[in-house]
């Protein structure tokens, strides 16, 4: 008993110690568990792969704010960086006013280790990838794409003209769009499916986080959605396909990741078993 | 006749009619209307920033000068509010752009914005443990259900479950695309239906809340 009440009365400090510990050590000691590639990535990859053709548009919906950038930003980067592979273009838009600082971030990062680590095919903001300008009004705005892209945005996030820039030429509406991924850990997708996918007929994938993927899985089935990536795990997998097939040698922020996310798993998994064992000896004596 | 709450009552009837024919019409004129119901929707969806403003303003200077609990950490959000505003003008007018890297703007969302959010759901990791190892018991077939379920969703979506077992990935799909699919489709069809009810109430303008 006396175990019983130790571990019922534990300060939750120690836990949240453990709970940093665990996720920190495999950062230091990575293991670096198998990795199976699942079904809905591996659709989405070979959409972007053998679907999409040179000089094609891939729309990124960059709906997150830093809350969630840690699973969505490897997201977005590995797909840029699959785009850039298959000499696509790339344009990101957003729907939330914190969207834009993340889609800088991704595009100014992206450039940079792409145009060090390929020089002999560089790519260039304007040319080959923009962010639009943040304009308030969600559904109106997916809805006005529809009929009229430029008039929608007029500029990039930049404040670039978007008739001025190449990487726009002969975009309209959604028709002139290959494929879009949106990336977002909140109910924005649902309106993207709504209007993108149901009104416009636009090809879409779906990034989010690993808490909000149970969410689409019925998109998935339905066939609006060809892809899902969930959580950071979705990214790591997508990374891992862009390092076999291209040989991706950047950074892999979501692989990185993959161990601590395991042992976490297993820690929480412990602390819930343990719970449930003093529950259970301490419900036994008391019946005693 | 039309005065007073039959005005916007009218207003909500006929452009929700409108929304409706021209969401299902995509033609003229209807598609000509509704190209212009979204350009106004967009204006004034960017008021309503304006008036968030006015309202977060609002409530924290009152709590200022009442010296209401925590009036300390309203002063901050204050200064902080005017720092970004004017870094966000500061930058437009000197970059072009408030989001260009060299401005104060950019640095304030790289280095206050980003760690400050990023910490605030990362906390979450810690608070989700301590609640799993005091509240998460089999206390009843339901509950312990829901927990095996639960362990086996866990380990399944991470690696290390691939290396327990080939299975244990395989059988967490088929929970996510079986059962729980069709739980979220029941709950999901409920839901719509309701928005559905609740929308042709606002239109017929049998539910008036909206105006109170």
């Amino acid at each position: 008993m006396k175990f019983v009440n130790f571990i019922n009365n534990i300060d939750k400090r120690w836990i949240y110690l453990l709970v940093a510990l665990v996720v920190i050590i495999p950062f230091v000691f990575p293991v670096g568990c198998p990795m199976r590639i699942t079904p809905p990535v591996q659709s989405m990859y070979n959409y972007i792969e053998d679907s999409i053709p040179e000089n094609g548009v891939l729309l990124v919906g960059i709906d997150y704010d830093p809350s969630t950038m840690a699973e969505l930003h490897p997201m977005a980067k590995a797909l840029t960086y699959h785009a850039f592979y298959n000499n696509l273009r790339v344009l990101f838009v957003t729907m939330y006013p914190q969207g834009s600082g993340m889609g800088q971030d991704i595009i100014d990062k992206t450039l940079t280790q792409w145009n060090s680590a390929n020089p002999e095919n560089q790519k260039e903001l304007g040319r080959d990838i923009t962010l639009l300008a943040y304009v308030p009004g969600v559904s109106a705005v997916m809805l006005k794409m529809g009929e009229n892209i430029p008039a929608t945005f007029n500029e990039d996030a930049y404040g670039n003209k978007l008739e001025n820039l190449p990487v726009m030429d002969g975009i309209k509406t959604y028709n002139n769009l290959n494929y879009m991924v949106e990336l977002a850990g909140s109910s924005v997708v649902l309106s993207w499916l709504m209007y993108a996918n149901g009104r416009y007929k636009m090809k879409m994938g779906i990034g989010t986080t690993a808490v909000s993927a149970a969410e689409y899985y019925s998109y998935l089935q339905s066939g609006q959605s060809n892809g899902l990536l969930g959580g950071l795990k979705g990214a790591a997998e997508y990374e891992k396909l862009i390092t076999e097939n291209h040989g991706y040698a950047g950074r892999k922020d979501a692989s990185v990741g993959m161990d601590a996310q395991s042992s976490a798993h297993i820690f929480f998994i412990l602390l819930i078993v343990l719970g449930n064992i003093v529950f259970f000896i301490k419900k036994y004596k008391e019946g005693k | 006749m039309l005065k007073g709450k039959n005005i916007p009552l009218a207003i909500t009837f006929t452009v929700g009619l409108i929304m409706i024919v021209s969401f299902f019409i995509p033609h003229r004129p209807f598609g000509d209307i509704e190209q212009i119901s979204l350009k106004w929707y967009s204006i004034i969806a960017g008021f309503t920033m304006l008036l968030g403003v006015d309202s977060l303003l609002g409530l924290h200077f009152r709590k200022v000068k009442r010296k209401e609990e925590n009036w300390i950490h309203s002063i901050v959000l204050i200064a902080g509010f005017v720092m970004v505003v004017i870094a966000g003008v500061w930058g437009t007018i000197q970059y072009g752009s408030a989001f260009d890297e060299r401005s104060f703007f950019t640095y304030i969302y790289n280095y206050f914005i980003v760690p400050l959010q990023s910490t605030m759901f990362s906390l979450l990791a810690f608070f989700v443990a301590s609640a799993a190892y005091r509240a998460f018991r089999a206390r009843n077939v339901d509950a312990a259900l829901l927990l095996i379920t639960a362990i086996i969703v866990m380990l399944g979506r991470v690696p290390v479950g691939e290396l327990i077992s080939p299975y244990l990935p395989k059988f967490t799909d088929w929970i996510m695309e079986v059962p729980q699919m069709a739980a979220k489709r029941g709950i999901g069809l409920g839901i719509y239906l309701g928005a559905l009810g609740v929308s042709i109430r606002i239109i017929l303008g049998i539910e008036r809340s909206y105006l109170s």
